[in-house]
């Protein structure tokens, strides 16, 4: 397991570390849009300047390494206690060498014992599938942008918000609106139509797996999406809120079975310091190849 | 870009608009959540701390002390800054804060401050923790340690052309208010 263990944290360093190549693209992309000499663009620089810092330094891209999500797909013969286990390990010596902040504090006593692990810290998700193949998806996700997140409930009155795809459209850029800059933008969005509330959330988190310049399978979602982006990017909103044309940089919706009752559109906002990373692993627990 | 050096004037600061974009040299403090109740309730600054003309910083950064013995800021990007609407008010009214550091702006309260006092909002780039930790080059104090922890604790920093975007001016101007209805009324054409 020793293996497994040296892995989880190369994993952990990565992700607080390395912005993806995905969503790097994306913000260089961003900072050639906006206008030279704007306070958008002048931020944008500011914030290429820190993915480069980061990565050369080998120190976290934002001081708030949030919260600790691993989704682990795994054929049934893999022991998941003594996984847990080991990403427990990893997550503990990741933040005694200082690429995760002691960032976890008991809801009641707000003692924070500078471990990172408790109740929910670090989170794994197991998902079991047919083929000898591991894999293990990271997500460090921020506290400023998970705090302007939303879930909405249709049919919504007062957005004119119906229980359809408009409908979704509407409660959609209403999130981006009410968030502004506050989440650390430009943002990318995580979003769910359906399911419960406690699933509808999750599966927008998933949706922040997916790589930014993937293809919906499903046509009219892969329009919406885009149509969001394209819709924020024309609201002046822009980097930190400053106005400007980077509001979003990309949007990923999924979708879930719902109640007749119930209709929910959860929506998660991920900061520009965008922390994923993925690695497939061998029987032995040897990272095979990087995931983004 | 305009060069702003603590401590600094309320001339120099009532003269700055919204949307200017400030580089800050000289000595800055950093409190957040913990010490801005205190203050409200009635506490007072340690011996030798004043924040007369001087620049508060929400942030909890990450501070290691070096093979010398020596504090060195390693991350030091802005926390959100609405959490201290209900005390910041006060905060400059009593201590003659020129200017307050953090993200995503904050509400009526602060921004009425501002214009009474003379004080501005200055809005660093957040999740810039490397880049802002570059111009923090001396981290010569710390107050409050034991009593606050070290991410609530009162530091203080020697920074050099620490770089942040005045949203909220000391003539009643809200950048984030204007950013907000113009893109409310942009919104609407779309829906
Ligand atoms: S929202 Fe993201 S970039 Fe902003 S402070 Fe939080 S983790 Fe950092």
């Amino acid at each position: 397991m020793n293996r497994l263990f040296e892995s989880l944290l190369e994993l952990i360093r990565r992700t607080s570390t390395v912005i993806p190549d995905d969503v790097h693209r994306a913000i260089l992309a961003s900072l050639e849009q906006e206008k030279k000499g704007t306070i958008a663009a002048n931020a944008m620089q500011i914030i290429d300047q820190n993915i480069a810092l980061a990565r050369n330094k080998s120190q976290p891209i934002c001081q708030d390494t949030g919260s600790i999500i691993f989704y682990v797909e795994a054929p049934a013969s893999l022991d998941q206690i003594a996984f847990e286990e080991q990403a427990r390990e990893a997550v503990k010596t990741a933040t005694k060498k200082g690429y995760l902040r002691q960032n976890s504090v008991d809801s009641i006593t707000g003692k924070n014992d500078g471990t990172n692990l408790g109740p929910g810290s670090p989170t794994v998700h197991f998902h079991q599938h047919r083929s000898p193949e591991i894999s293990v998806r990271l997500v460090l996700k921020g506290g400023g942008c998970e705090n302007v997140g939303a879930q909405y409930s249709l049919p919504n009155e007062k957005l004119k918000a119906n229980r359809d795809l408009d409908g979704c459209r509407k409660a959609i850029l209403d999130a981006v609106l009410q968030a502004q800059g506050k989440g650390c933008g430009p943002g990318i969005l995580g979003v769910c139509i359906g399911g419960d509330r406690a699933t509808g959330y999750e599966h927008s988190k998933q949706q922040l797996l997916r790589s930014l310049d993937d293809q919906n399978p499903n046509p009219e979602l892969a329009t919406l999406e885009k149509d969001i982006v394209e819709t924020a990017n024309k609201l002046g909103i822009g980097p930190m809120g400053f106005g400007g044309k980077t509001t979003l940089l990309g949007t990923k919706i999924g979708v879930l079975n719902r109640l007749p009752a119930s209709y929910f559109v959860s929506v998660s906002y991920m900061c520009w310091a965008y922390r994923r990373q993925g690695m497939v692993l061998d029987a032995e627990g040897a990272v095979q190849k990087w995931l983004y | 870009m305009i060069e702003l050096k603590t401590p600094i004037s309320e001339e120099i600061i009532r003269s700055l608009k919204v949307g200017d974009e400030v580089l800050v040299t000289g000595r800055m403090f950093t409190g957040r959540d913990a010490v801005h109740k205190y203050l409200h309730e009635g506490g007072q600054l340690p011996a030798g701390v004043d924040f007369k003309g001087g620049v508060l910083y929400h942030c909890g950064p990450v501070i290691i002390k070096d093979d010398q013995g020596q504090w060195k800021c390693v991350a030091a990007g802005p926390t959100t800054s609405i959490r201290e609407e209900p005390y910041q008010w006060q905060v400059i009214r009593d201590f003659g804060l020129r200017g307050v550091i953090g993200k995503g702006g904050m509400g009526e309260r602060t921004l009425a401050a501002c214009k009474e006092y003379g004080c501005v909002y200055l809005h660093a780039i957040g999740g810039a923790a490397q880049v802002l930790a570059e111009c923090i080059k001396r981290v010569p104090n710390v107050h409050f340690m034991e009593k606050f922890g070290a991410p609530e604790a009162i530091w203080e920093f020697e920074t050099v052309q620490f770089p942040a975007v005045v949203t909220m001016d000391a003539n009643g101007n809200s950048l984030h208010k204007e950013v907000f209805a113009a893109s409310q009324a942009e919104l609407a054409k779309y829906l």
